[in-house]
């Protein structure tokens, strides 16, 4: 099969096609290519594509094993072996990867082809992907507006087409608010499950990586691939890992899931409210017991957040100095002037202005009032939902308070842009796992921007939350939605 | 040159070595005060005989053994300058 259609497959039929030898795994990169050449103008999803590498790695690829011959769209923070590595920042210029990550010799182990390497905000820090300082992410199904972010560009990939699959990181909601704005599937697995290795570290307490797709089958496809116990990372989990595609198709007689009266916030746009409420009559009519529950701490999550996260930030990104890699400031007059040029030049305003946050907030005589304080909050955070968690097996959530937003609409207000995570920050501070998936549609001056549906589940209940999650995609049309983007050009 | 709050913003961006203009200086000291601001009403919370979470999970340990990474030509291959194997800085003492 070359057939006009084939970017929009999911993995599993791709899978399917590969292995009843349809089409070559060379194949599918030669067409995902010049679809990627067709529409990645308009879209700019990906900052770099090595179609050489790829080619070479589908000449060797056997379909047979769990991911053969698929390739896998890779968020540009995490490290691919002789691919750059820019965390969408000036400052690694000229970087490239001395080695793989973790989630890439585990994805290469299952066949997997890492193909290309997606936009971001830079390292990170954003919910629109506006601060990446190479390339601007447009939204697949509006152009004027943004993919969300941090993952944008893995989001957009996959929801254009450009990606049967992506991998992208998630620290307040970075992998689930950009899946909800393009109408993908976005997964953070619990802290822990999957390595980072070879992720750039943003907030290290917080940082998880996880699969964008284009169904819930896929995302468990790709989980079974990356999870599970890595002696690189000595956060990593050392807990048996079930067969997530296993998991999926039981019913959801007997589930309970929870509403938390917290998150009925009167800044949820109407739509996408409308579009909660029938998720979870829809749920309920599948079998769940829907409850109401609160999580009490609910209101100081993002405040919270944005201590922790820019204090580890101010650690982690001390390593950028112009001398082991990356950009350097030209002709320092000593070492400070190296260090002060140097981080000057090559980072961007958010990340700047975390930095100095996050120094600030872990200074001596703030340390108590802040950092300290705020980590006292954050346990009882987690408390909430250990506590809720005793009374049901999931909750429901909007993913993201509004659909997609304009491009410029909240670059010049940065707590604004932190106030749109307000649903996804708590889940990284508890480290519990969570999901986002397509669930309606806002429609707003003759577009339809996609709704998603987030659920949350307690840590290292991955297979029940993609069980409820994949029950209710089956039972619903939303997922097989296509942009116009998508559907207008045609396909190669 | 402070804003309403006790955030000097030059004076730690000088500490986070990042050089700034005056201007954005400016710029993000009234965008840190409006973060600063919101913050505040983390002081509202009964925080008594809470302990601090630094992380959400209990911490894993592993064995502190040594094992083989990159050679050094490979820790090198990313360095702006570079020379007889080792990273080159200015001259740091006079």
């Amino acid at each position: 099969m070359t057939g006009n259609d084939l970017p929009a497959l999911s993995i599993a039929d791709l899978q399917s096609l590969l292995r009843r030898r349809e089409v070559s795994p060379r194949e599918v990169i030669d067409i995902l290519r010049e679809w990627i050449e067709t529409v990645d103008g308009d879209i700019g999803a990906y900052l770099s594509l090595d179609i050489e590498a790829a080619l070479k790695a589908a000449e060797d690829a056997d379909v047979d094993l769990p991911l053969g011959g698929i390739p896998i769209a890779i968020k540009d923070i995490i490290n691919v072996m002789d691919q750059p590595c820019t965390c969408a920042s000036k400052i690694l210029n000229g970087y490239r990867a001395p080695y793989d990550a973790a989630v890439i010799q585990k994805l290469r182990a299952a066949g997997a082809i890492p193909f290309g390497k997606t936009n971001l905000d830079e390292f990170g820090m954003g919910s629109s992907t506006e601060n990446s300082a190479l390339k601007s992410t447009r939204n697949p199904w509006d152009l004027s507006r943004v993919p969300g972010g941090s993952s944008g560009g893995s989001a957009a990939a996959v929801a254009a087409d450009e990606a049967f699959g992506a991998l992208g990181s998630d620290t307040g909601g970075s992998i689930r608010q950009p899946a909800a704005l393009c109408g993908v599937v976005g997964f953070k697995p619990t802290y822990g499950r999957v390595s980072r290795f070879g992720l750039v570290a943003f907030a290290s307490s917080l940082d998880q990586i996880g699969p964008v797709t284009k169904t819930v089958r896929d995302a468990a496809l790709i989980m079974n691939a990356i999870a599970g116990h890595d002696p690189q990372d000595s956060t990593s989990l050392n807990e048996p890992v079930p067969d997530y595609v296993a998991s999926l198709g039981k019913d959801l007689r007997g589930i309970r899931l929870g509403v938390p009266k917290e998150y009925m916030i009167d800044g949820i746009d109407p739509q996408v409210r409308a579009a909660i409420d029938a998720a979870a009559k829809q749920l309920n009519s599948l079998g769940a017991e829907i409850i109401e529950v609160s999580l009490p701490s609910t209101e100081y999550a993002v405040a919270v957040y944005y201590i922790i996260a820019t204090a580890e930030a101010s650690a982690n990104l001390a390593r950028f100095d112009g001398v082991r890699y990356g950009y350097r400031a030209e002709n320092p007059k000593d070492v400070l002037d190296l260090y002060g040029r140097t981080r000057e030049e090559g980072f961007g305003p958010e990340v700047k202005r975390r930095i100095i946050l996050g120094t600030y907030v872990l200074s001596s005589g703030y340390y108590d009032a802040y950092y300290l304080r705020a980590q006292k909050v954050r346990e009882l955070i987690r408390r909430d939902f250990a506590s809720v968690f005793d009374k049901v097996d999931a909750l429901i959530s909007p993913t993201s308070p509004v659909a997609a937003f304009k491009l410029g609409e909240r670059v010049a207000d940065p707590l604004q842009m932190y106030l749109s995570d307000i649903f996804t920050i708590a889940a990284n501070l508890a480290g519990i796992c969570g999901i986002s998936i397509p669930c309606g549609f806002a429609k707003l001056n003759g577009h339809h921007l996609p709704i998603g549906l987030q659920l949350l589940g307690k840590s290292l209940d991955e297979a029940r939350i993609l069980q409820i999650a994949h029950a209710y995609e089956q039972s619903t049309d939303w997922h097989k939605a296509r942009p116009p983007i998508a559907v207008s050009l045609p396909k190669p | 040159m402070a804003g309403n709050s006790d955030l000097d913003v030059a004076y730690v961006a000088r500490l986070s070595r990042i050089n700034l203009t005056e201007d954005e200086a400016k710029i993000f000291q009234k965008q840190l005060d409006d973060v600063l601001k919101y913050v505040e009403k983390l002081r509202q919370v009964d925080l008594t005989g809470i302990d601090a979470a630094a992380h959400a999970l209990p911490f894993v340990f592993r064995e502190d053994a040594p094992h083989d990474w990159f050679p050094a030509e490979q820790a090198l291959s990313n360095a702006p300058r570079q020379a007889n194997g080792l990273f080159v800085v200015p001259k740091v003492v006079e």
